[in-house]
């Protein structure tokens, strides 16, 4: 099965193009690390697979399902967790009031997702201590985990995540990578956008690379590890 | 210090007064504008109708019947506005500020062109409901029983919507959406429900407004912009989409408006304004606002 079929999918800012043409699939339980350099639209081609930039044309598909062009929370309803750039946690808000929040915003009664506000704080011991905690206050790292526990909260089946390593210290974004690891023996199927290599490579069995807006290399993690070349040339690391 | 609050305490109670008032009309005008980023400017003429209606019913002479009556279809009327409000608005919810607010500006035109249609150029007196018609003697000065139990309406309305916002599932709702309505969505929840129960409850509390205040300022034409300024000046001044700010920016603002004048009578405009430019100098985000809701 399909768990997320893109398909020539465009989208842009005012007259500017940003996605020219995406095509994109990630089987159900898959995860795909997409790298790339900076403003070739990884995080553009997340915002439009959550419906918050709209597609000019281009189709996405959700287990076989069309979910082109919808409201971001139907999105969500359908199954898109999304994990965005910079965190955006609510800042006023407790870590309590945020997972109540979240888990109370998908519509479902939260006993019949697999991730339940109990579930996510034995994943996150952390989250529970500071449970009575304003999100504004926390770590970076701890922010990153409600960022993480919020989209989980949302059950989804497939999880967008952009950046999670931003401006973590390695001791933070290995706990992510072992969390990521996790979600995956869940069965969460992950879109992980990254410039930590490390933590891509850790995670994801696939690799592509976006450049100018399009997806323009993919191919199995051990293989784009052992191509140092096609690395250098697309991303501009040794 | 005793004998200075002797000889102002009128002014300073008349400074609660406006500024319990103020709150109430604030309070709707700043969550609108925090929550769902819509500039509603047709709030002063909310006000006005729910003063006209307070005219209207109350007017011919005052009972407890005819005010709660005035105060329960200014309510149902507000309601109503709020949500044809929130309409209007949302095919521009992609658009700027400037085509919401020139929206808005132009269906409180509209409004306030109507009521002086239907209720002439004259300014209409509201009486206080009876028993709050007096007055009370406070340190040997006569003062009006109606704007004592006002501020005590402001006082109840403040720690009723502090609870609701600072305390309950939907205030953690209200705050998230000030902070990040985007991130809202992606939980699953549609942005326009939120946005019209906002919506009509914040117009709600307008047209109420005009109603409490209706024994005090009655109803004429231009108050409408008068106290849209004035709420306006309280949401700059406590910060986009703070309940916290709203009531200190009404506070402050209450006080600049009564005492301001009394001590000041020739520069009270400037101290409103001055007091205006200052935050917006010092604390361009309001006293309670955050970055966030300065930068959108």
């Amino acid at each position: 099965m399909t768990a997320v079929d893109v398909q020539a999918l465009t989208a842009g800012y005012d007259r500017s193009t940003v996605l020219d043409g995406v095509d994109l699939s990630i089987g159900t339980g898959g995860a795909l690390g997409l790298l790339g350099r900076n403003g070739v639209g990884k995080s553009t081609l997340v915002m439009t697979l959550m419906g918050l930039v709209a597609p000019t044309s281009g189709r996405v598909l959700l287990d076989g399902r069309d979910v082109t062009g919808l409201r971001p929370d139907l999105v969500a309803r359908a199954g898109v967790g999304l994990v965005p750039q910079g965190r955006r946690i609510w800042a006023p808000l407790t870590v309590a009031e945020t997972l109540a929040l979240a888990a109370r915003g998908h519509g479902r009664r939260a006993a019949a997702g697999r991730f339940t506000i109990d579930s996510v704080y034995e994943l996150l011991p952390r989250l529970r201590e500071r449970h009575g905690q304003q999100a504004g206050q926390l770590s970076g790292g701890e922010q990153q985990m409600l960022a993480i526990a919020r989209a989980l909260l949302t059950d989804p089946a497939v999880l967008l995540l952009d950046e999670p390593s931003d401006g973590l210290a390695p001791a933070v974004v290995d706990q992510i990578a072992e969390l990521l690891q996790t979600l995956r023996g869940e069965g969460v199927t992950l879109l992980l956008v990254e410039q930590d290599l490390h933590l891509a490579f850790a995670v994801c069995e696939e690799i592509a690379v976006m450049e100018k807006g399009r997806i323009v290399h993919r191919c199995p993690t051990p293989e784009f590890r052992a191509d140092r070349a096609t690395a250098h040339r697309l991303l501009g690391v040794a | 210090m005793t004998g200075w609050l002797a000889a102002n305490l009128l002014s300073v109670l008349n400074g609660l007064a406006i500024g319990a008032l103020l709150f109430v009309l604030a309070v709707g005008l700043s969550l609108v504008f925090g929550m769902m980023d819509v500039l509603n400017l047709a709030h002063g003429a909310l006000f006005l109708v729910g003063a006209y209606v307070a005219a209207a019913l109350v007017g011919g002479g005052a009972s407890w019947g005819a005010f709660l009556g005035a105060l329960g279809l200014a309510a149902v009327i507000g309601l109503l506005a709020g949500g044809g409000l929130s309409a209007m608005t949302e095919p521009l919810r992609r658009r700027s500020h400037l085509d919401q607010a020139l929206l808005t500006l132009g269906v409180a035109l509209i409004v306030a062109e109507v009521l002086q249609i239907v209720f002439g150029d004259d300014p209409l007196a509201v009486p206080a409901p009876p028993g709050l018609d007096g007055s009370v003697s406070l340190l040997g000065a006569a003062y009006p029983t109606y704007r004592l139990a006002l501020i005590g309406v402001g006082a109840v309305l403040a720690v009723a919507v502090h609870v609701l916002v600072e305390r309950t599932t939907l205030g953690a709702l209200i705050r998230a959406t000030v902070a990040d309505r985007e991130m809202v969505a992606a939980v699953g929840v549609d942005n326009r429900r939120v946005k019209i129960a906002v919506f009509a409850a914040g117009s709600m509390l307008a047209t109420v407004a005009g109603v409490l205040g209706g024994p005090i300022y009655g109803a004429s034409v231009g108050l409408d912009s008068t106290v849209l300024i004035l709420a306006l000046v309280v949401v700059v001044i406590g910060g986009l989409g703070s309940v916290r700010g709203a009531l200190v920016g009404a506070l402050v603002i209450g006080q600049i408006e009564s005492l301001g004048r009394a001590l000041l009578p020739d520069l009270a405009s400037f101290v409103l304004f001055g007091a205006l430019a200052l935050v917006l100098v010092l604390r361009p985000q309001g006293l309670f606002g955050s970055r966030a809701g300065a930068a959108a």
